[in-house]
């Protein structure tokens, strides 16, 4: 097992040296001088002389890949232009919003995503598994600002019952916070409980086909029990390694997710910085973000092994 | 989301084996077989069609504002309604569809032909071709497709062309690997090796005989890409990093429509209503194709 890991480690290093390599290389794409682009409308020259320096500007780029790495490795993202801030401090204030927000995503995309699979896969042909489909269908086709926005509409404009934006913090009033974070969780669970219904639906009718569970049901298991002790369980599997993929889908969507319900979490932290021309910030998220994806693949492939031996000899 | 997932290499992968197994004649015969495929091309199809004819179509300019006629309710002369400036929402919608399928269809056009190429060289050529863009591709696919295209997005600038540059770019990595593992899965097969023995160029046996039959899984992934490609258009609209105002488009109506959905929920309901009709369509067809080229779903 420690042989797998160590070489699952081996081969993500590459990896992060090209996401590295990739996020220095958006600066390239500014047009004309970065320093007097990163300085803002104001162009001061106070602060076009320290990115000169602090960016290495007079040096060429694998040089200032270097630098800019040595910092990173360091814990040093940057420094926000505008909120005169370290980058590393921003993303550590808003992220705890950001995953409490897929948190409760997650759960609800379980809740509707693999029951609806299951029930998919055992009433394969049948009008709830054509429902199922069209929920999926549904769930995949649909603009999650655009969800949002319709749910604003009817929970909070006609019906009252939930605020239209805004975030309490859950240490503050936790209904408060609960009635702040249902919708947009939703919204973001929505398009992840469609994936997870279709992956739930294909592993399922694969494991139901399988030798064992023939055997089991005849020797008399309940059907149910069949379904839910012998065919789930294995089924399920698969599911580790997809929540890690998801977790990209949850970002991007808590993107414009946090956006429509004004939520201070990562997702807006990017929109503002793009919006405000800080560079360093969009760097710093979708350098963290790709950071976090490969390392919740590792641990997925990881978990994986664990529970499926045969992975570890391939 | 993005439907990050509807352009999962595994959607489409699924025939790449297959595909020779079924005579393309059959393949539009079996699709349209299917009612929800054939419903989704013909709405698709209305969609273009509103599109190319949009000035015949819209019933008003739509950046003509009118101050008499602000957000009015949807009526017998606008029957969509009209937004905060008094513009026509349906002409609105009618010239956004332009924009939309645009987006789709051109960022797709730039992922196929940057991500085709690139993953047949890998899957050909193997060895330290394939492990240098196999690393490269590694690392695009972990920065997530819509984070990665407003990135992208902020350092090119807010434009259409610039957001379909940057959509094109961040679909890329999944059209290299589908490219990739189903020239894999060809170049293995009996009559590419024979074509390697009688003395055929590499490049030749590549473009010749392997890329014609990796075509059906890539054009299945092409038609859900295009479905992703039009919802992420529309989030950097929504986000003001695509379509610049008063130019329209679904996702910047939607934008400004979210200020106002209190007290005019139709500036909201159709262009996120349209959204969802064309992105459906093409999961749908998408889905369709992938059944109609696979033999099992005979």
């Amino acid at each position: 097992m420690t042989t797998f890991i160590i070489r699952r480690i081996a081969t993500i290093i590459p990896t992060l040296i090209f996401v590295s390599l990739l996020i220095f290389g958006l600066q390239q794409l500014l047009p004309g001088d970065p320093a007097m682009i990163l300085a803002g409308e104001e162009r001061d020259p106070t602060v076009i002389a320290h990115l000169r320096e602090t960016m290495h500007l007079d040096q060429p780029f694998p040089v200032r890949y270097l630098y800019w790495l040595r910092g990173v490795l360091h814990g040093d993202l940057g420094e926000s232009l505008r909120l005169q801030q370290p980058v590393r401090g921003l993303i550590a204030d808003k992220l705890p919003v950001t995953l409490e927000l897929a948190c409760i995503a997650i759960v609800i995309a379980l809740v509707i995503g693999i029951p609806a699979g299951v029930v998919s896969a055992v009433k394969r042909g049948t009008a709830w598994d054509y429902g199922a489909n069209v929920v999926a269908l549904w769930g995949l086709s649909t603009p999650n600002f655009w969800l949002g926005i319709m749910l604003i509409l009817l929970f909070s404009v006609t019906l009252g019952w939930l605020p239209a934006s805004g975030y309490v913090s859950p240490f503050e009033d936790w209904r408060a916070n609960l009635a702040s974070m249902i919708m947009p969780a939703f919204v973001l669970g929505n398009a992840i409980a469609a994936v997870l219904m279709r992956h739930t639906r294909s592993a399922m009718l694969q494991v139901l086909s399988s030798d064992y569970v023939r055997t089991a049901r005849a020797k008399g298991v309940l059907e149910r029990d069949v379904v839910l002790k012998h065919a789930l369980r294995n089924a399920l599997i698969p599911i580790i390694t997809l929540g890690a993929l998801e977790f990209g889908t949850l970002l991007s969507g808590a993107v414009l997710t946090e956006q429509v319900f004004t939520i201070p979490g990562f997702g807006k932290l990017i929109v503002d910085a793009v919006f405000n021309r800080d560079y360093a910030v969009v760097q710093g998220v979708v350098l963290f973000t790709a950071t976090a994806y490969i390392v919740l693949n590792l641990v997925a492939d990881v978990a994986y092994a664990i529970v499926n031996p045969r992975i570890r000899v391939q | 989301m993005l439907p990050s997932t509807a352009v999962g290499e595994e959607s489409a992968a699924g025939p790449a084996q297959t595909a020779r197994a079924v005579p393309r004649s059959k393949v539009l015969r079996r699709l349209l077989r299917r009612p929800a495929a054939s419903i989704g091309l013909a709405v698709i199809a209305g969609f273009v069609v509103v599109a190319l004819g949009a000035s015949v179509v819209a019933p008003y300019d739509p950046i003509a504002t009118s101050f008499a006629t602000v957000r009015k309710a949807p009526s017998v002369a606008h029957w969509f309604g009209t937004d905060e400036i008094g513009r026509d929402v349906l002409s609105r919608i009618v010239y956004g569809a332009r924009a939309s399928l645009l987006a789709g269809v051109v960022s797709v056009l730039i992922s196929i032909s940057v991500g085709v190429p690139i993953g047949l060289l890998a899957g050909y050529a193997g060895g330290m071709t394939d492990m240098l863009i196999s690393r490269v591709t590694d690392a695009l696919l972990a920065c997530p497709f819509l984070i990665l295209a407003i990135a992208l997005a902020a350092f090119l600038g807010p434009s259409l062309t610039n957001a379909m540059i940057a959509i094109g770019i961040s679909a890329t990595p999944v059209f290299i690997r589908l490219t990739r593992g189903t020239t894999l899965a060809v170049k293995a097969e009996d009559f590419v090796l024979a074509a390697r023995a009688i003395g055929n160029a590499p490049w030749r046996v590549a473009i010749r005989h392997v890329l014609p039959n990796i075509v059906p899984p890539l054009l299945v992934q092409a038609t859900l890409a295009i479905a992703a490609a039009v919802i992420a258009e529309a989030s950097l609209s929504f986000l003001g990093l695509g379509q610049q105002p008063p130019q329209p488009s679904w996702g910047s109506m939607l934008n400004t429509a979210k200020n106002y959905i209190d007290n005019s929920p139709w500036m909201a309901i159709w262009p996120g209503a349209s959204i969802f009709l064309l992105v459906l369509s093409f999961n749908v067809v998408g889905d369709g194709l992938r059944d109609a080229l696979d033999p099992r779903y005979s």
